[in-house]
């Protein structure tokens, strides 16, 4: 895992930290704090469903998860990697993290396509 | 005297002991000094053995960084009045080795600075007869902010990666490097990034951003490595669609 992949990982990386940063607070905001408050009405479960099972909802919402996915495990691996100093372990920490990240986004896809 | 304060100081003189030591001195407290007039005060009054460095005191030289009670900071812009009641701990910046009591060995970063080229480099020269080459202010604005570096060192200081890594070029050099990348006059962009997209350049910072928090001038170098990356993710990218366009 030599740093020549590194322009690969930092883009996925700060691609993960921009799609988080602009829409995870939106959806945290509209799930999270205005529906139980009673600020707006959330369309029903079953109008929800039909809405997340759109193609571009399927693609917005996988392109989300993945980059996240990747952000955190840029993320974690040089928290593990400078921050424990485990510089020994540098192969093995990249592969479980962007492992970890390649896992949760087959994950991800899977759940889109074949379970919503 | 009517106050004072107490100011202690790491001491390492190589010919007299293996490893640094503390020496605690008491200096009249006075509202308007700096933490290097107290050192200044200390060299004239109480131990002229004291070795440090300084010039202008006006926050303009970029000589006289030091730790004080553990934040990289230039010493003629730092109020005692900022550390009352002591005492006020004062170390050599972290990252560099010590020649001496609060002086470092700043070699490493000097022969960084000089592998990134930080001089206008052209392909051809123009004659002189044909002038001086024009910028706007627009132009001039792209990279004023990062030409104010004063070669302080404070970011190394801050940089943990820094000291992790010790082959990282290091936020003033990259930050440098990108002023004369950005400079309408220079063509050396492509030069410079050999060095630049190397594990030891760019790609080593995590973005901790400590060097943009203790930069004396708001250079912001965690600012110019950011849009560095993004300048050289973009050029891998073009580099893989479109491998037969060499830089």
């Amino acid at each position: 895992m030599g740093r020549v992949k590194e322009p690969i990982l930092w883009a996925l990386f700060s691609g993960g930290g921009m799609v988080a940063a602009l829409v995870l607070p939106a959806l945290v905001f509209l799930l999270w704090i205005a529906a139980p408050l009673g600020w707006v009405t959330l369309p029903s479960y079953g109008e929800l469903v039909e809405l997340v099972r759109h193609p571009i909802s399927r693609l917005s919402i996988f392109a989300l998860a993945s980059l996240s996915f990747y952000h955190w495990a840029h993320r974690f691996r040089y928290t593990l990697y400078d921050g424990l100093q485990l510089y020994h372990l540098n192969e093995l920490i990249a592969v479980l993290t962007y492992g970890s990240a390649t896992l949760l986004t087959l994950a991800a896809g899977f759940l889109l396509v074949a379970v919503v | 005297m009517a106050e004072s304060i107490t100011i202690e100081v790491q001491r390492y003189r190589p010919e007299e002991q293996s490893q640094p030591s503390w020496q605690t001195y008491e200096v009249p407290f006075q509202p308007e000094w700096m933490v290097l007039d107290a050192l200044n005060y200390i060299k004239d009054n109480l131990d002229g053995t004291l070795s440090y460095r300084w010039s202008c005191r006006m926050g303009v030289c970029g000589s006289c960084g030091m730790m004080v009670n553990g934040e990289p900071v230039l010493t003629c812009a730092a109020y005692l009045k900022g550390f009352t009641p002591g005492p006020i701990r004062v170390e050599p910046l972290t990252g560099f080795p010590v020649i001496r009591d609060l002086i470092g060995d700043m070699s490493d970063f000097l022969e960084k600075l000089s592998r990134v080229s930080p001089w206008i480099m052209r392909e051809e020269e123009p004659p002189l007869s044909k002038g001086e080459h024009l910028q706007t202010p627009e132009q001039l604005a792209e990279y004023k902010g990062y030409s104010m570096c004063i070669n302080c060192m404070l970011c190394y200081a801050a940089c943990p990666i820094y000291e992790l890594e010790p082959g990282f070029i290091g936020p003033a050099a990259i930050a440098l490097a990108q002023r004369y990348n950005l400079d309408s006059r220079d063509q050396g962009a492509a030069e410079r990034m050999k060095t630049l997209s190397d594990a030891e350049g760019i790609w080593a910072c995590t973005f901790v951003g400590e060097c943009s928090t203790v930069c004396p001038k708001n250079v912001d170098p965690a600012g110019a490595i950011q849009r560095y990356k993004l300048a050289a993710t973009v050029d891998h990218f073009k580099s893989m669609v479109l491998p037969w366009s060499e830089r």
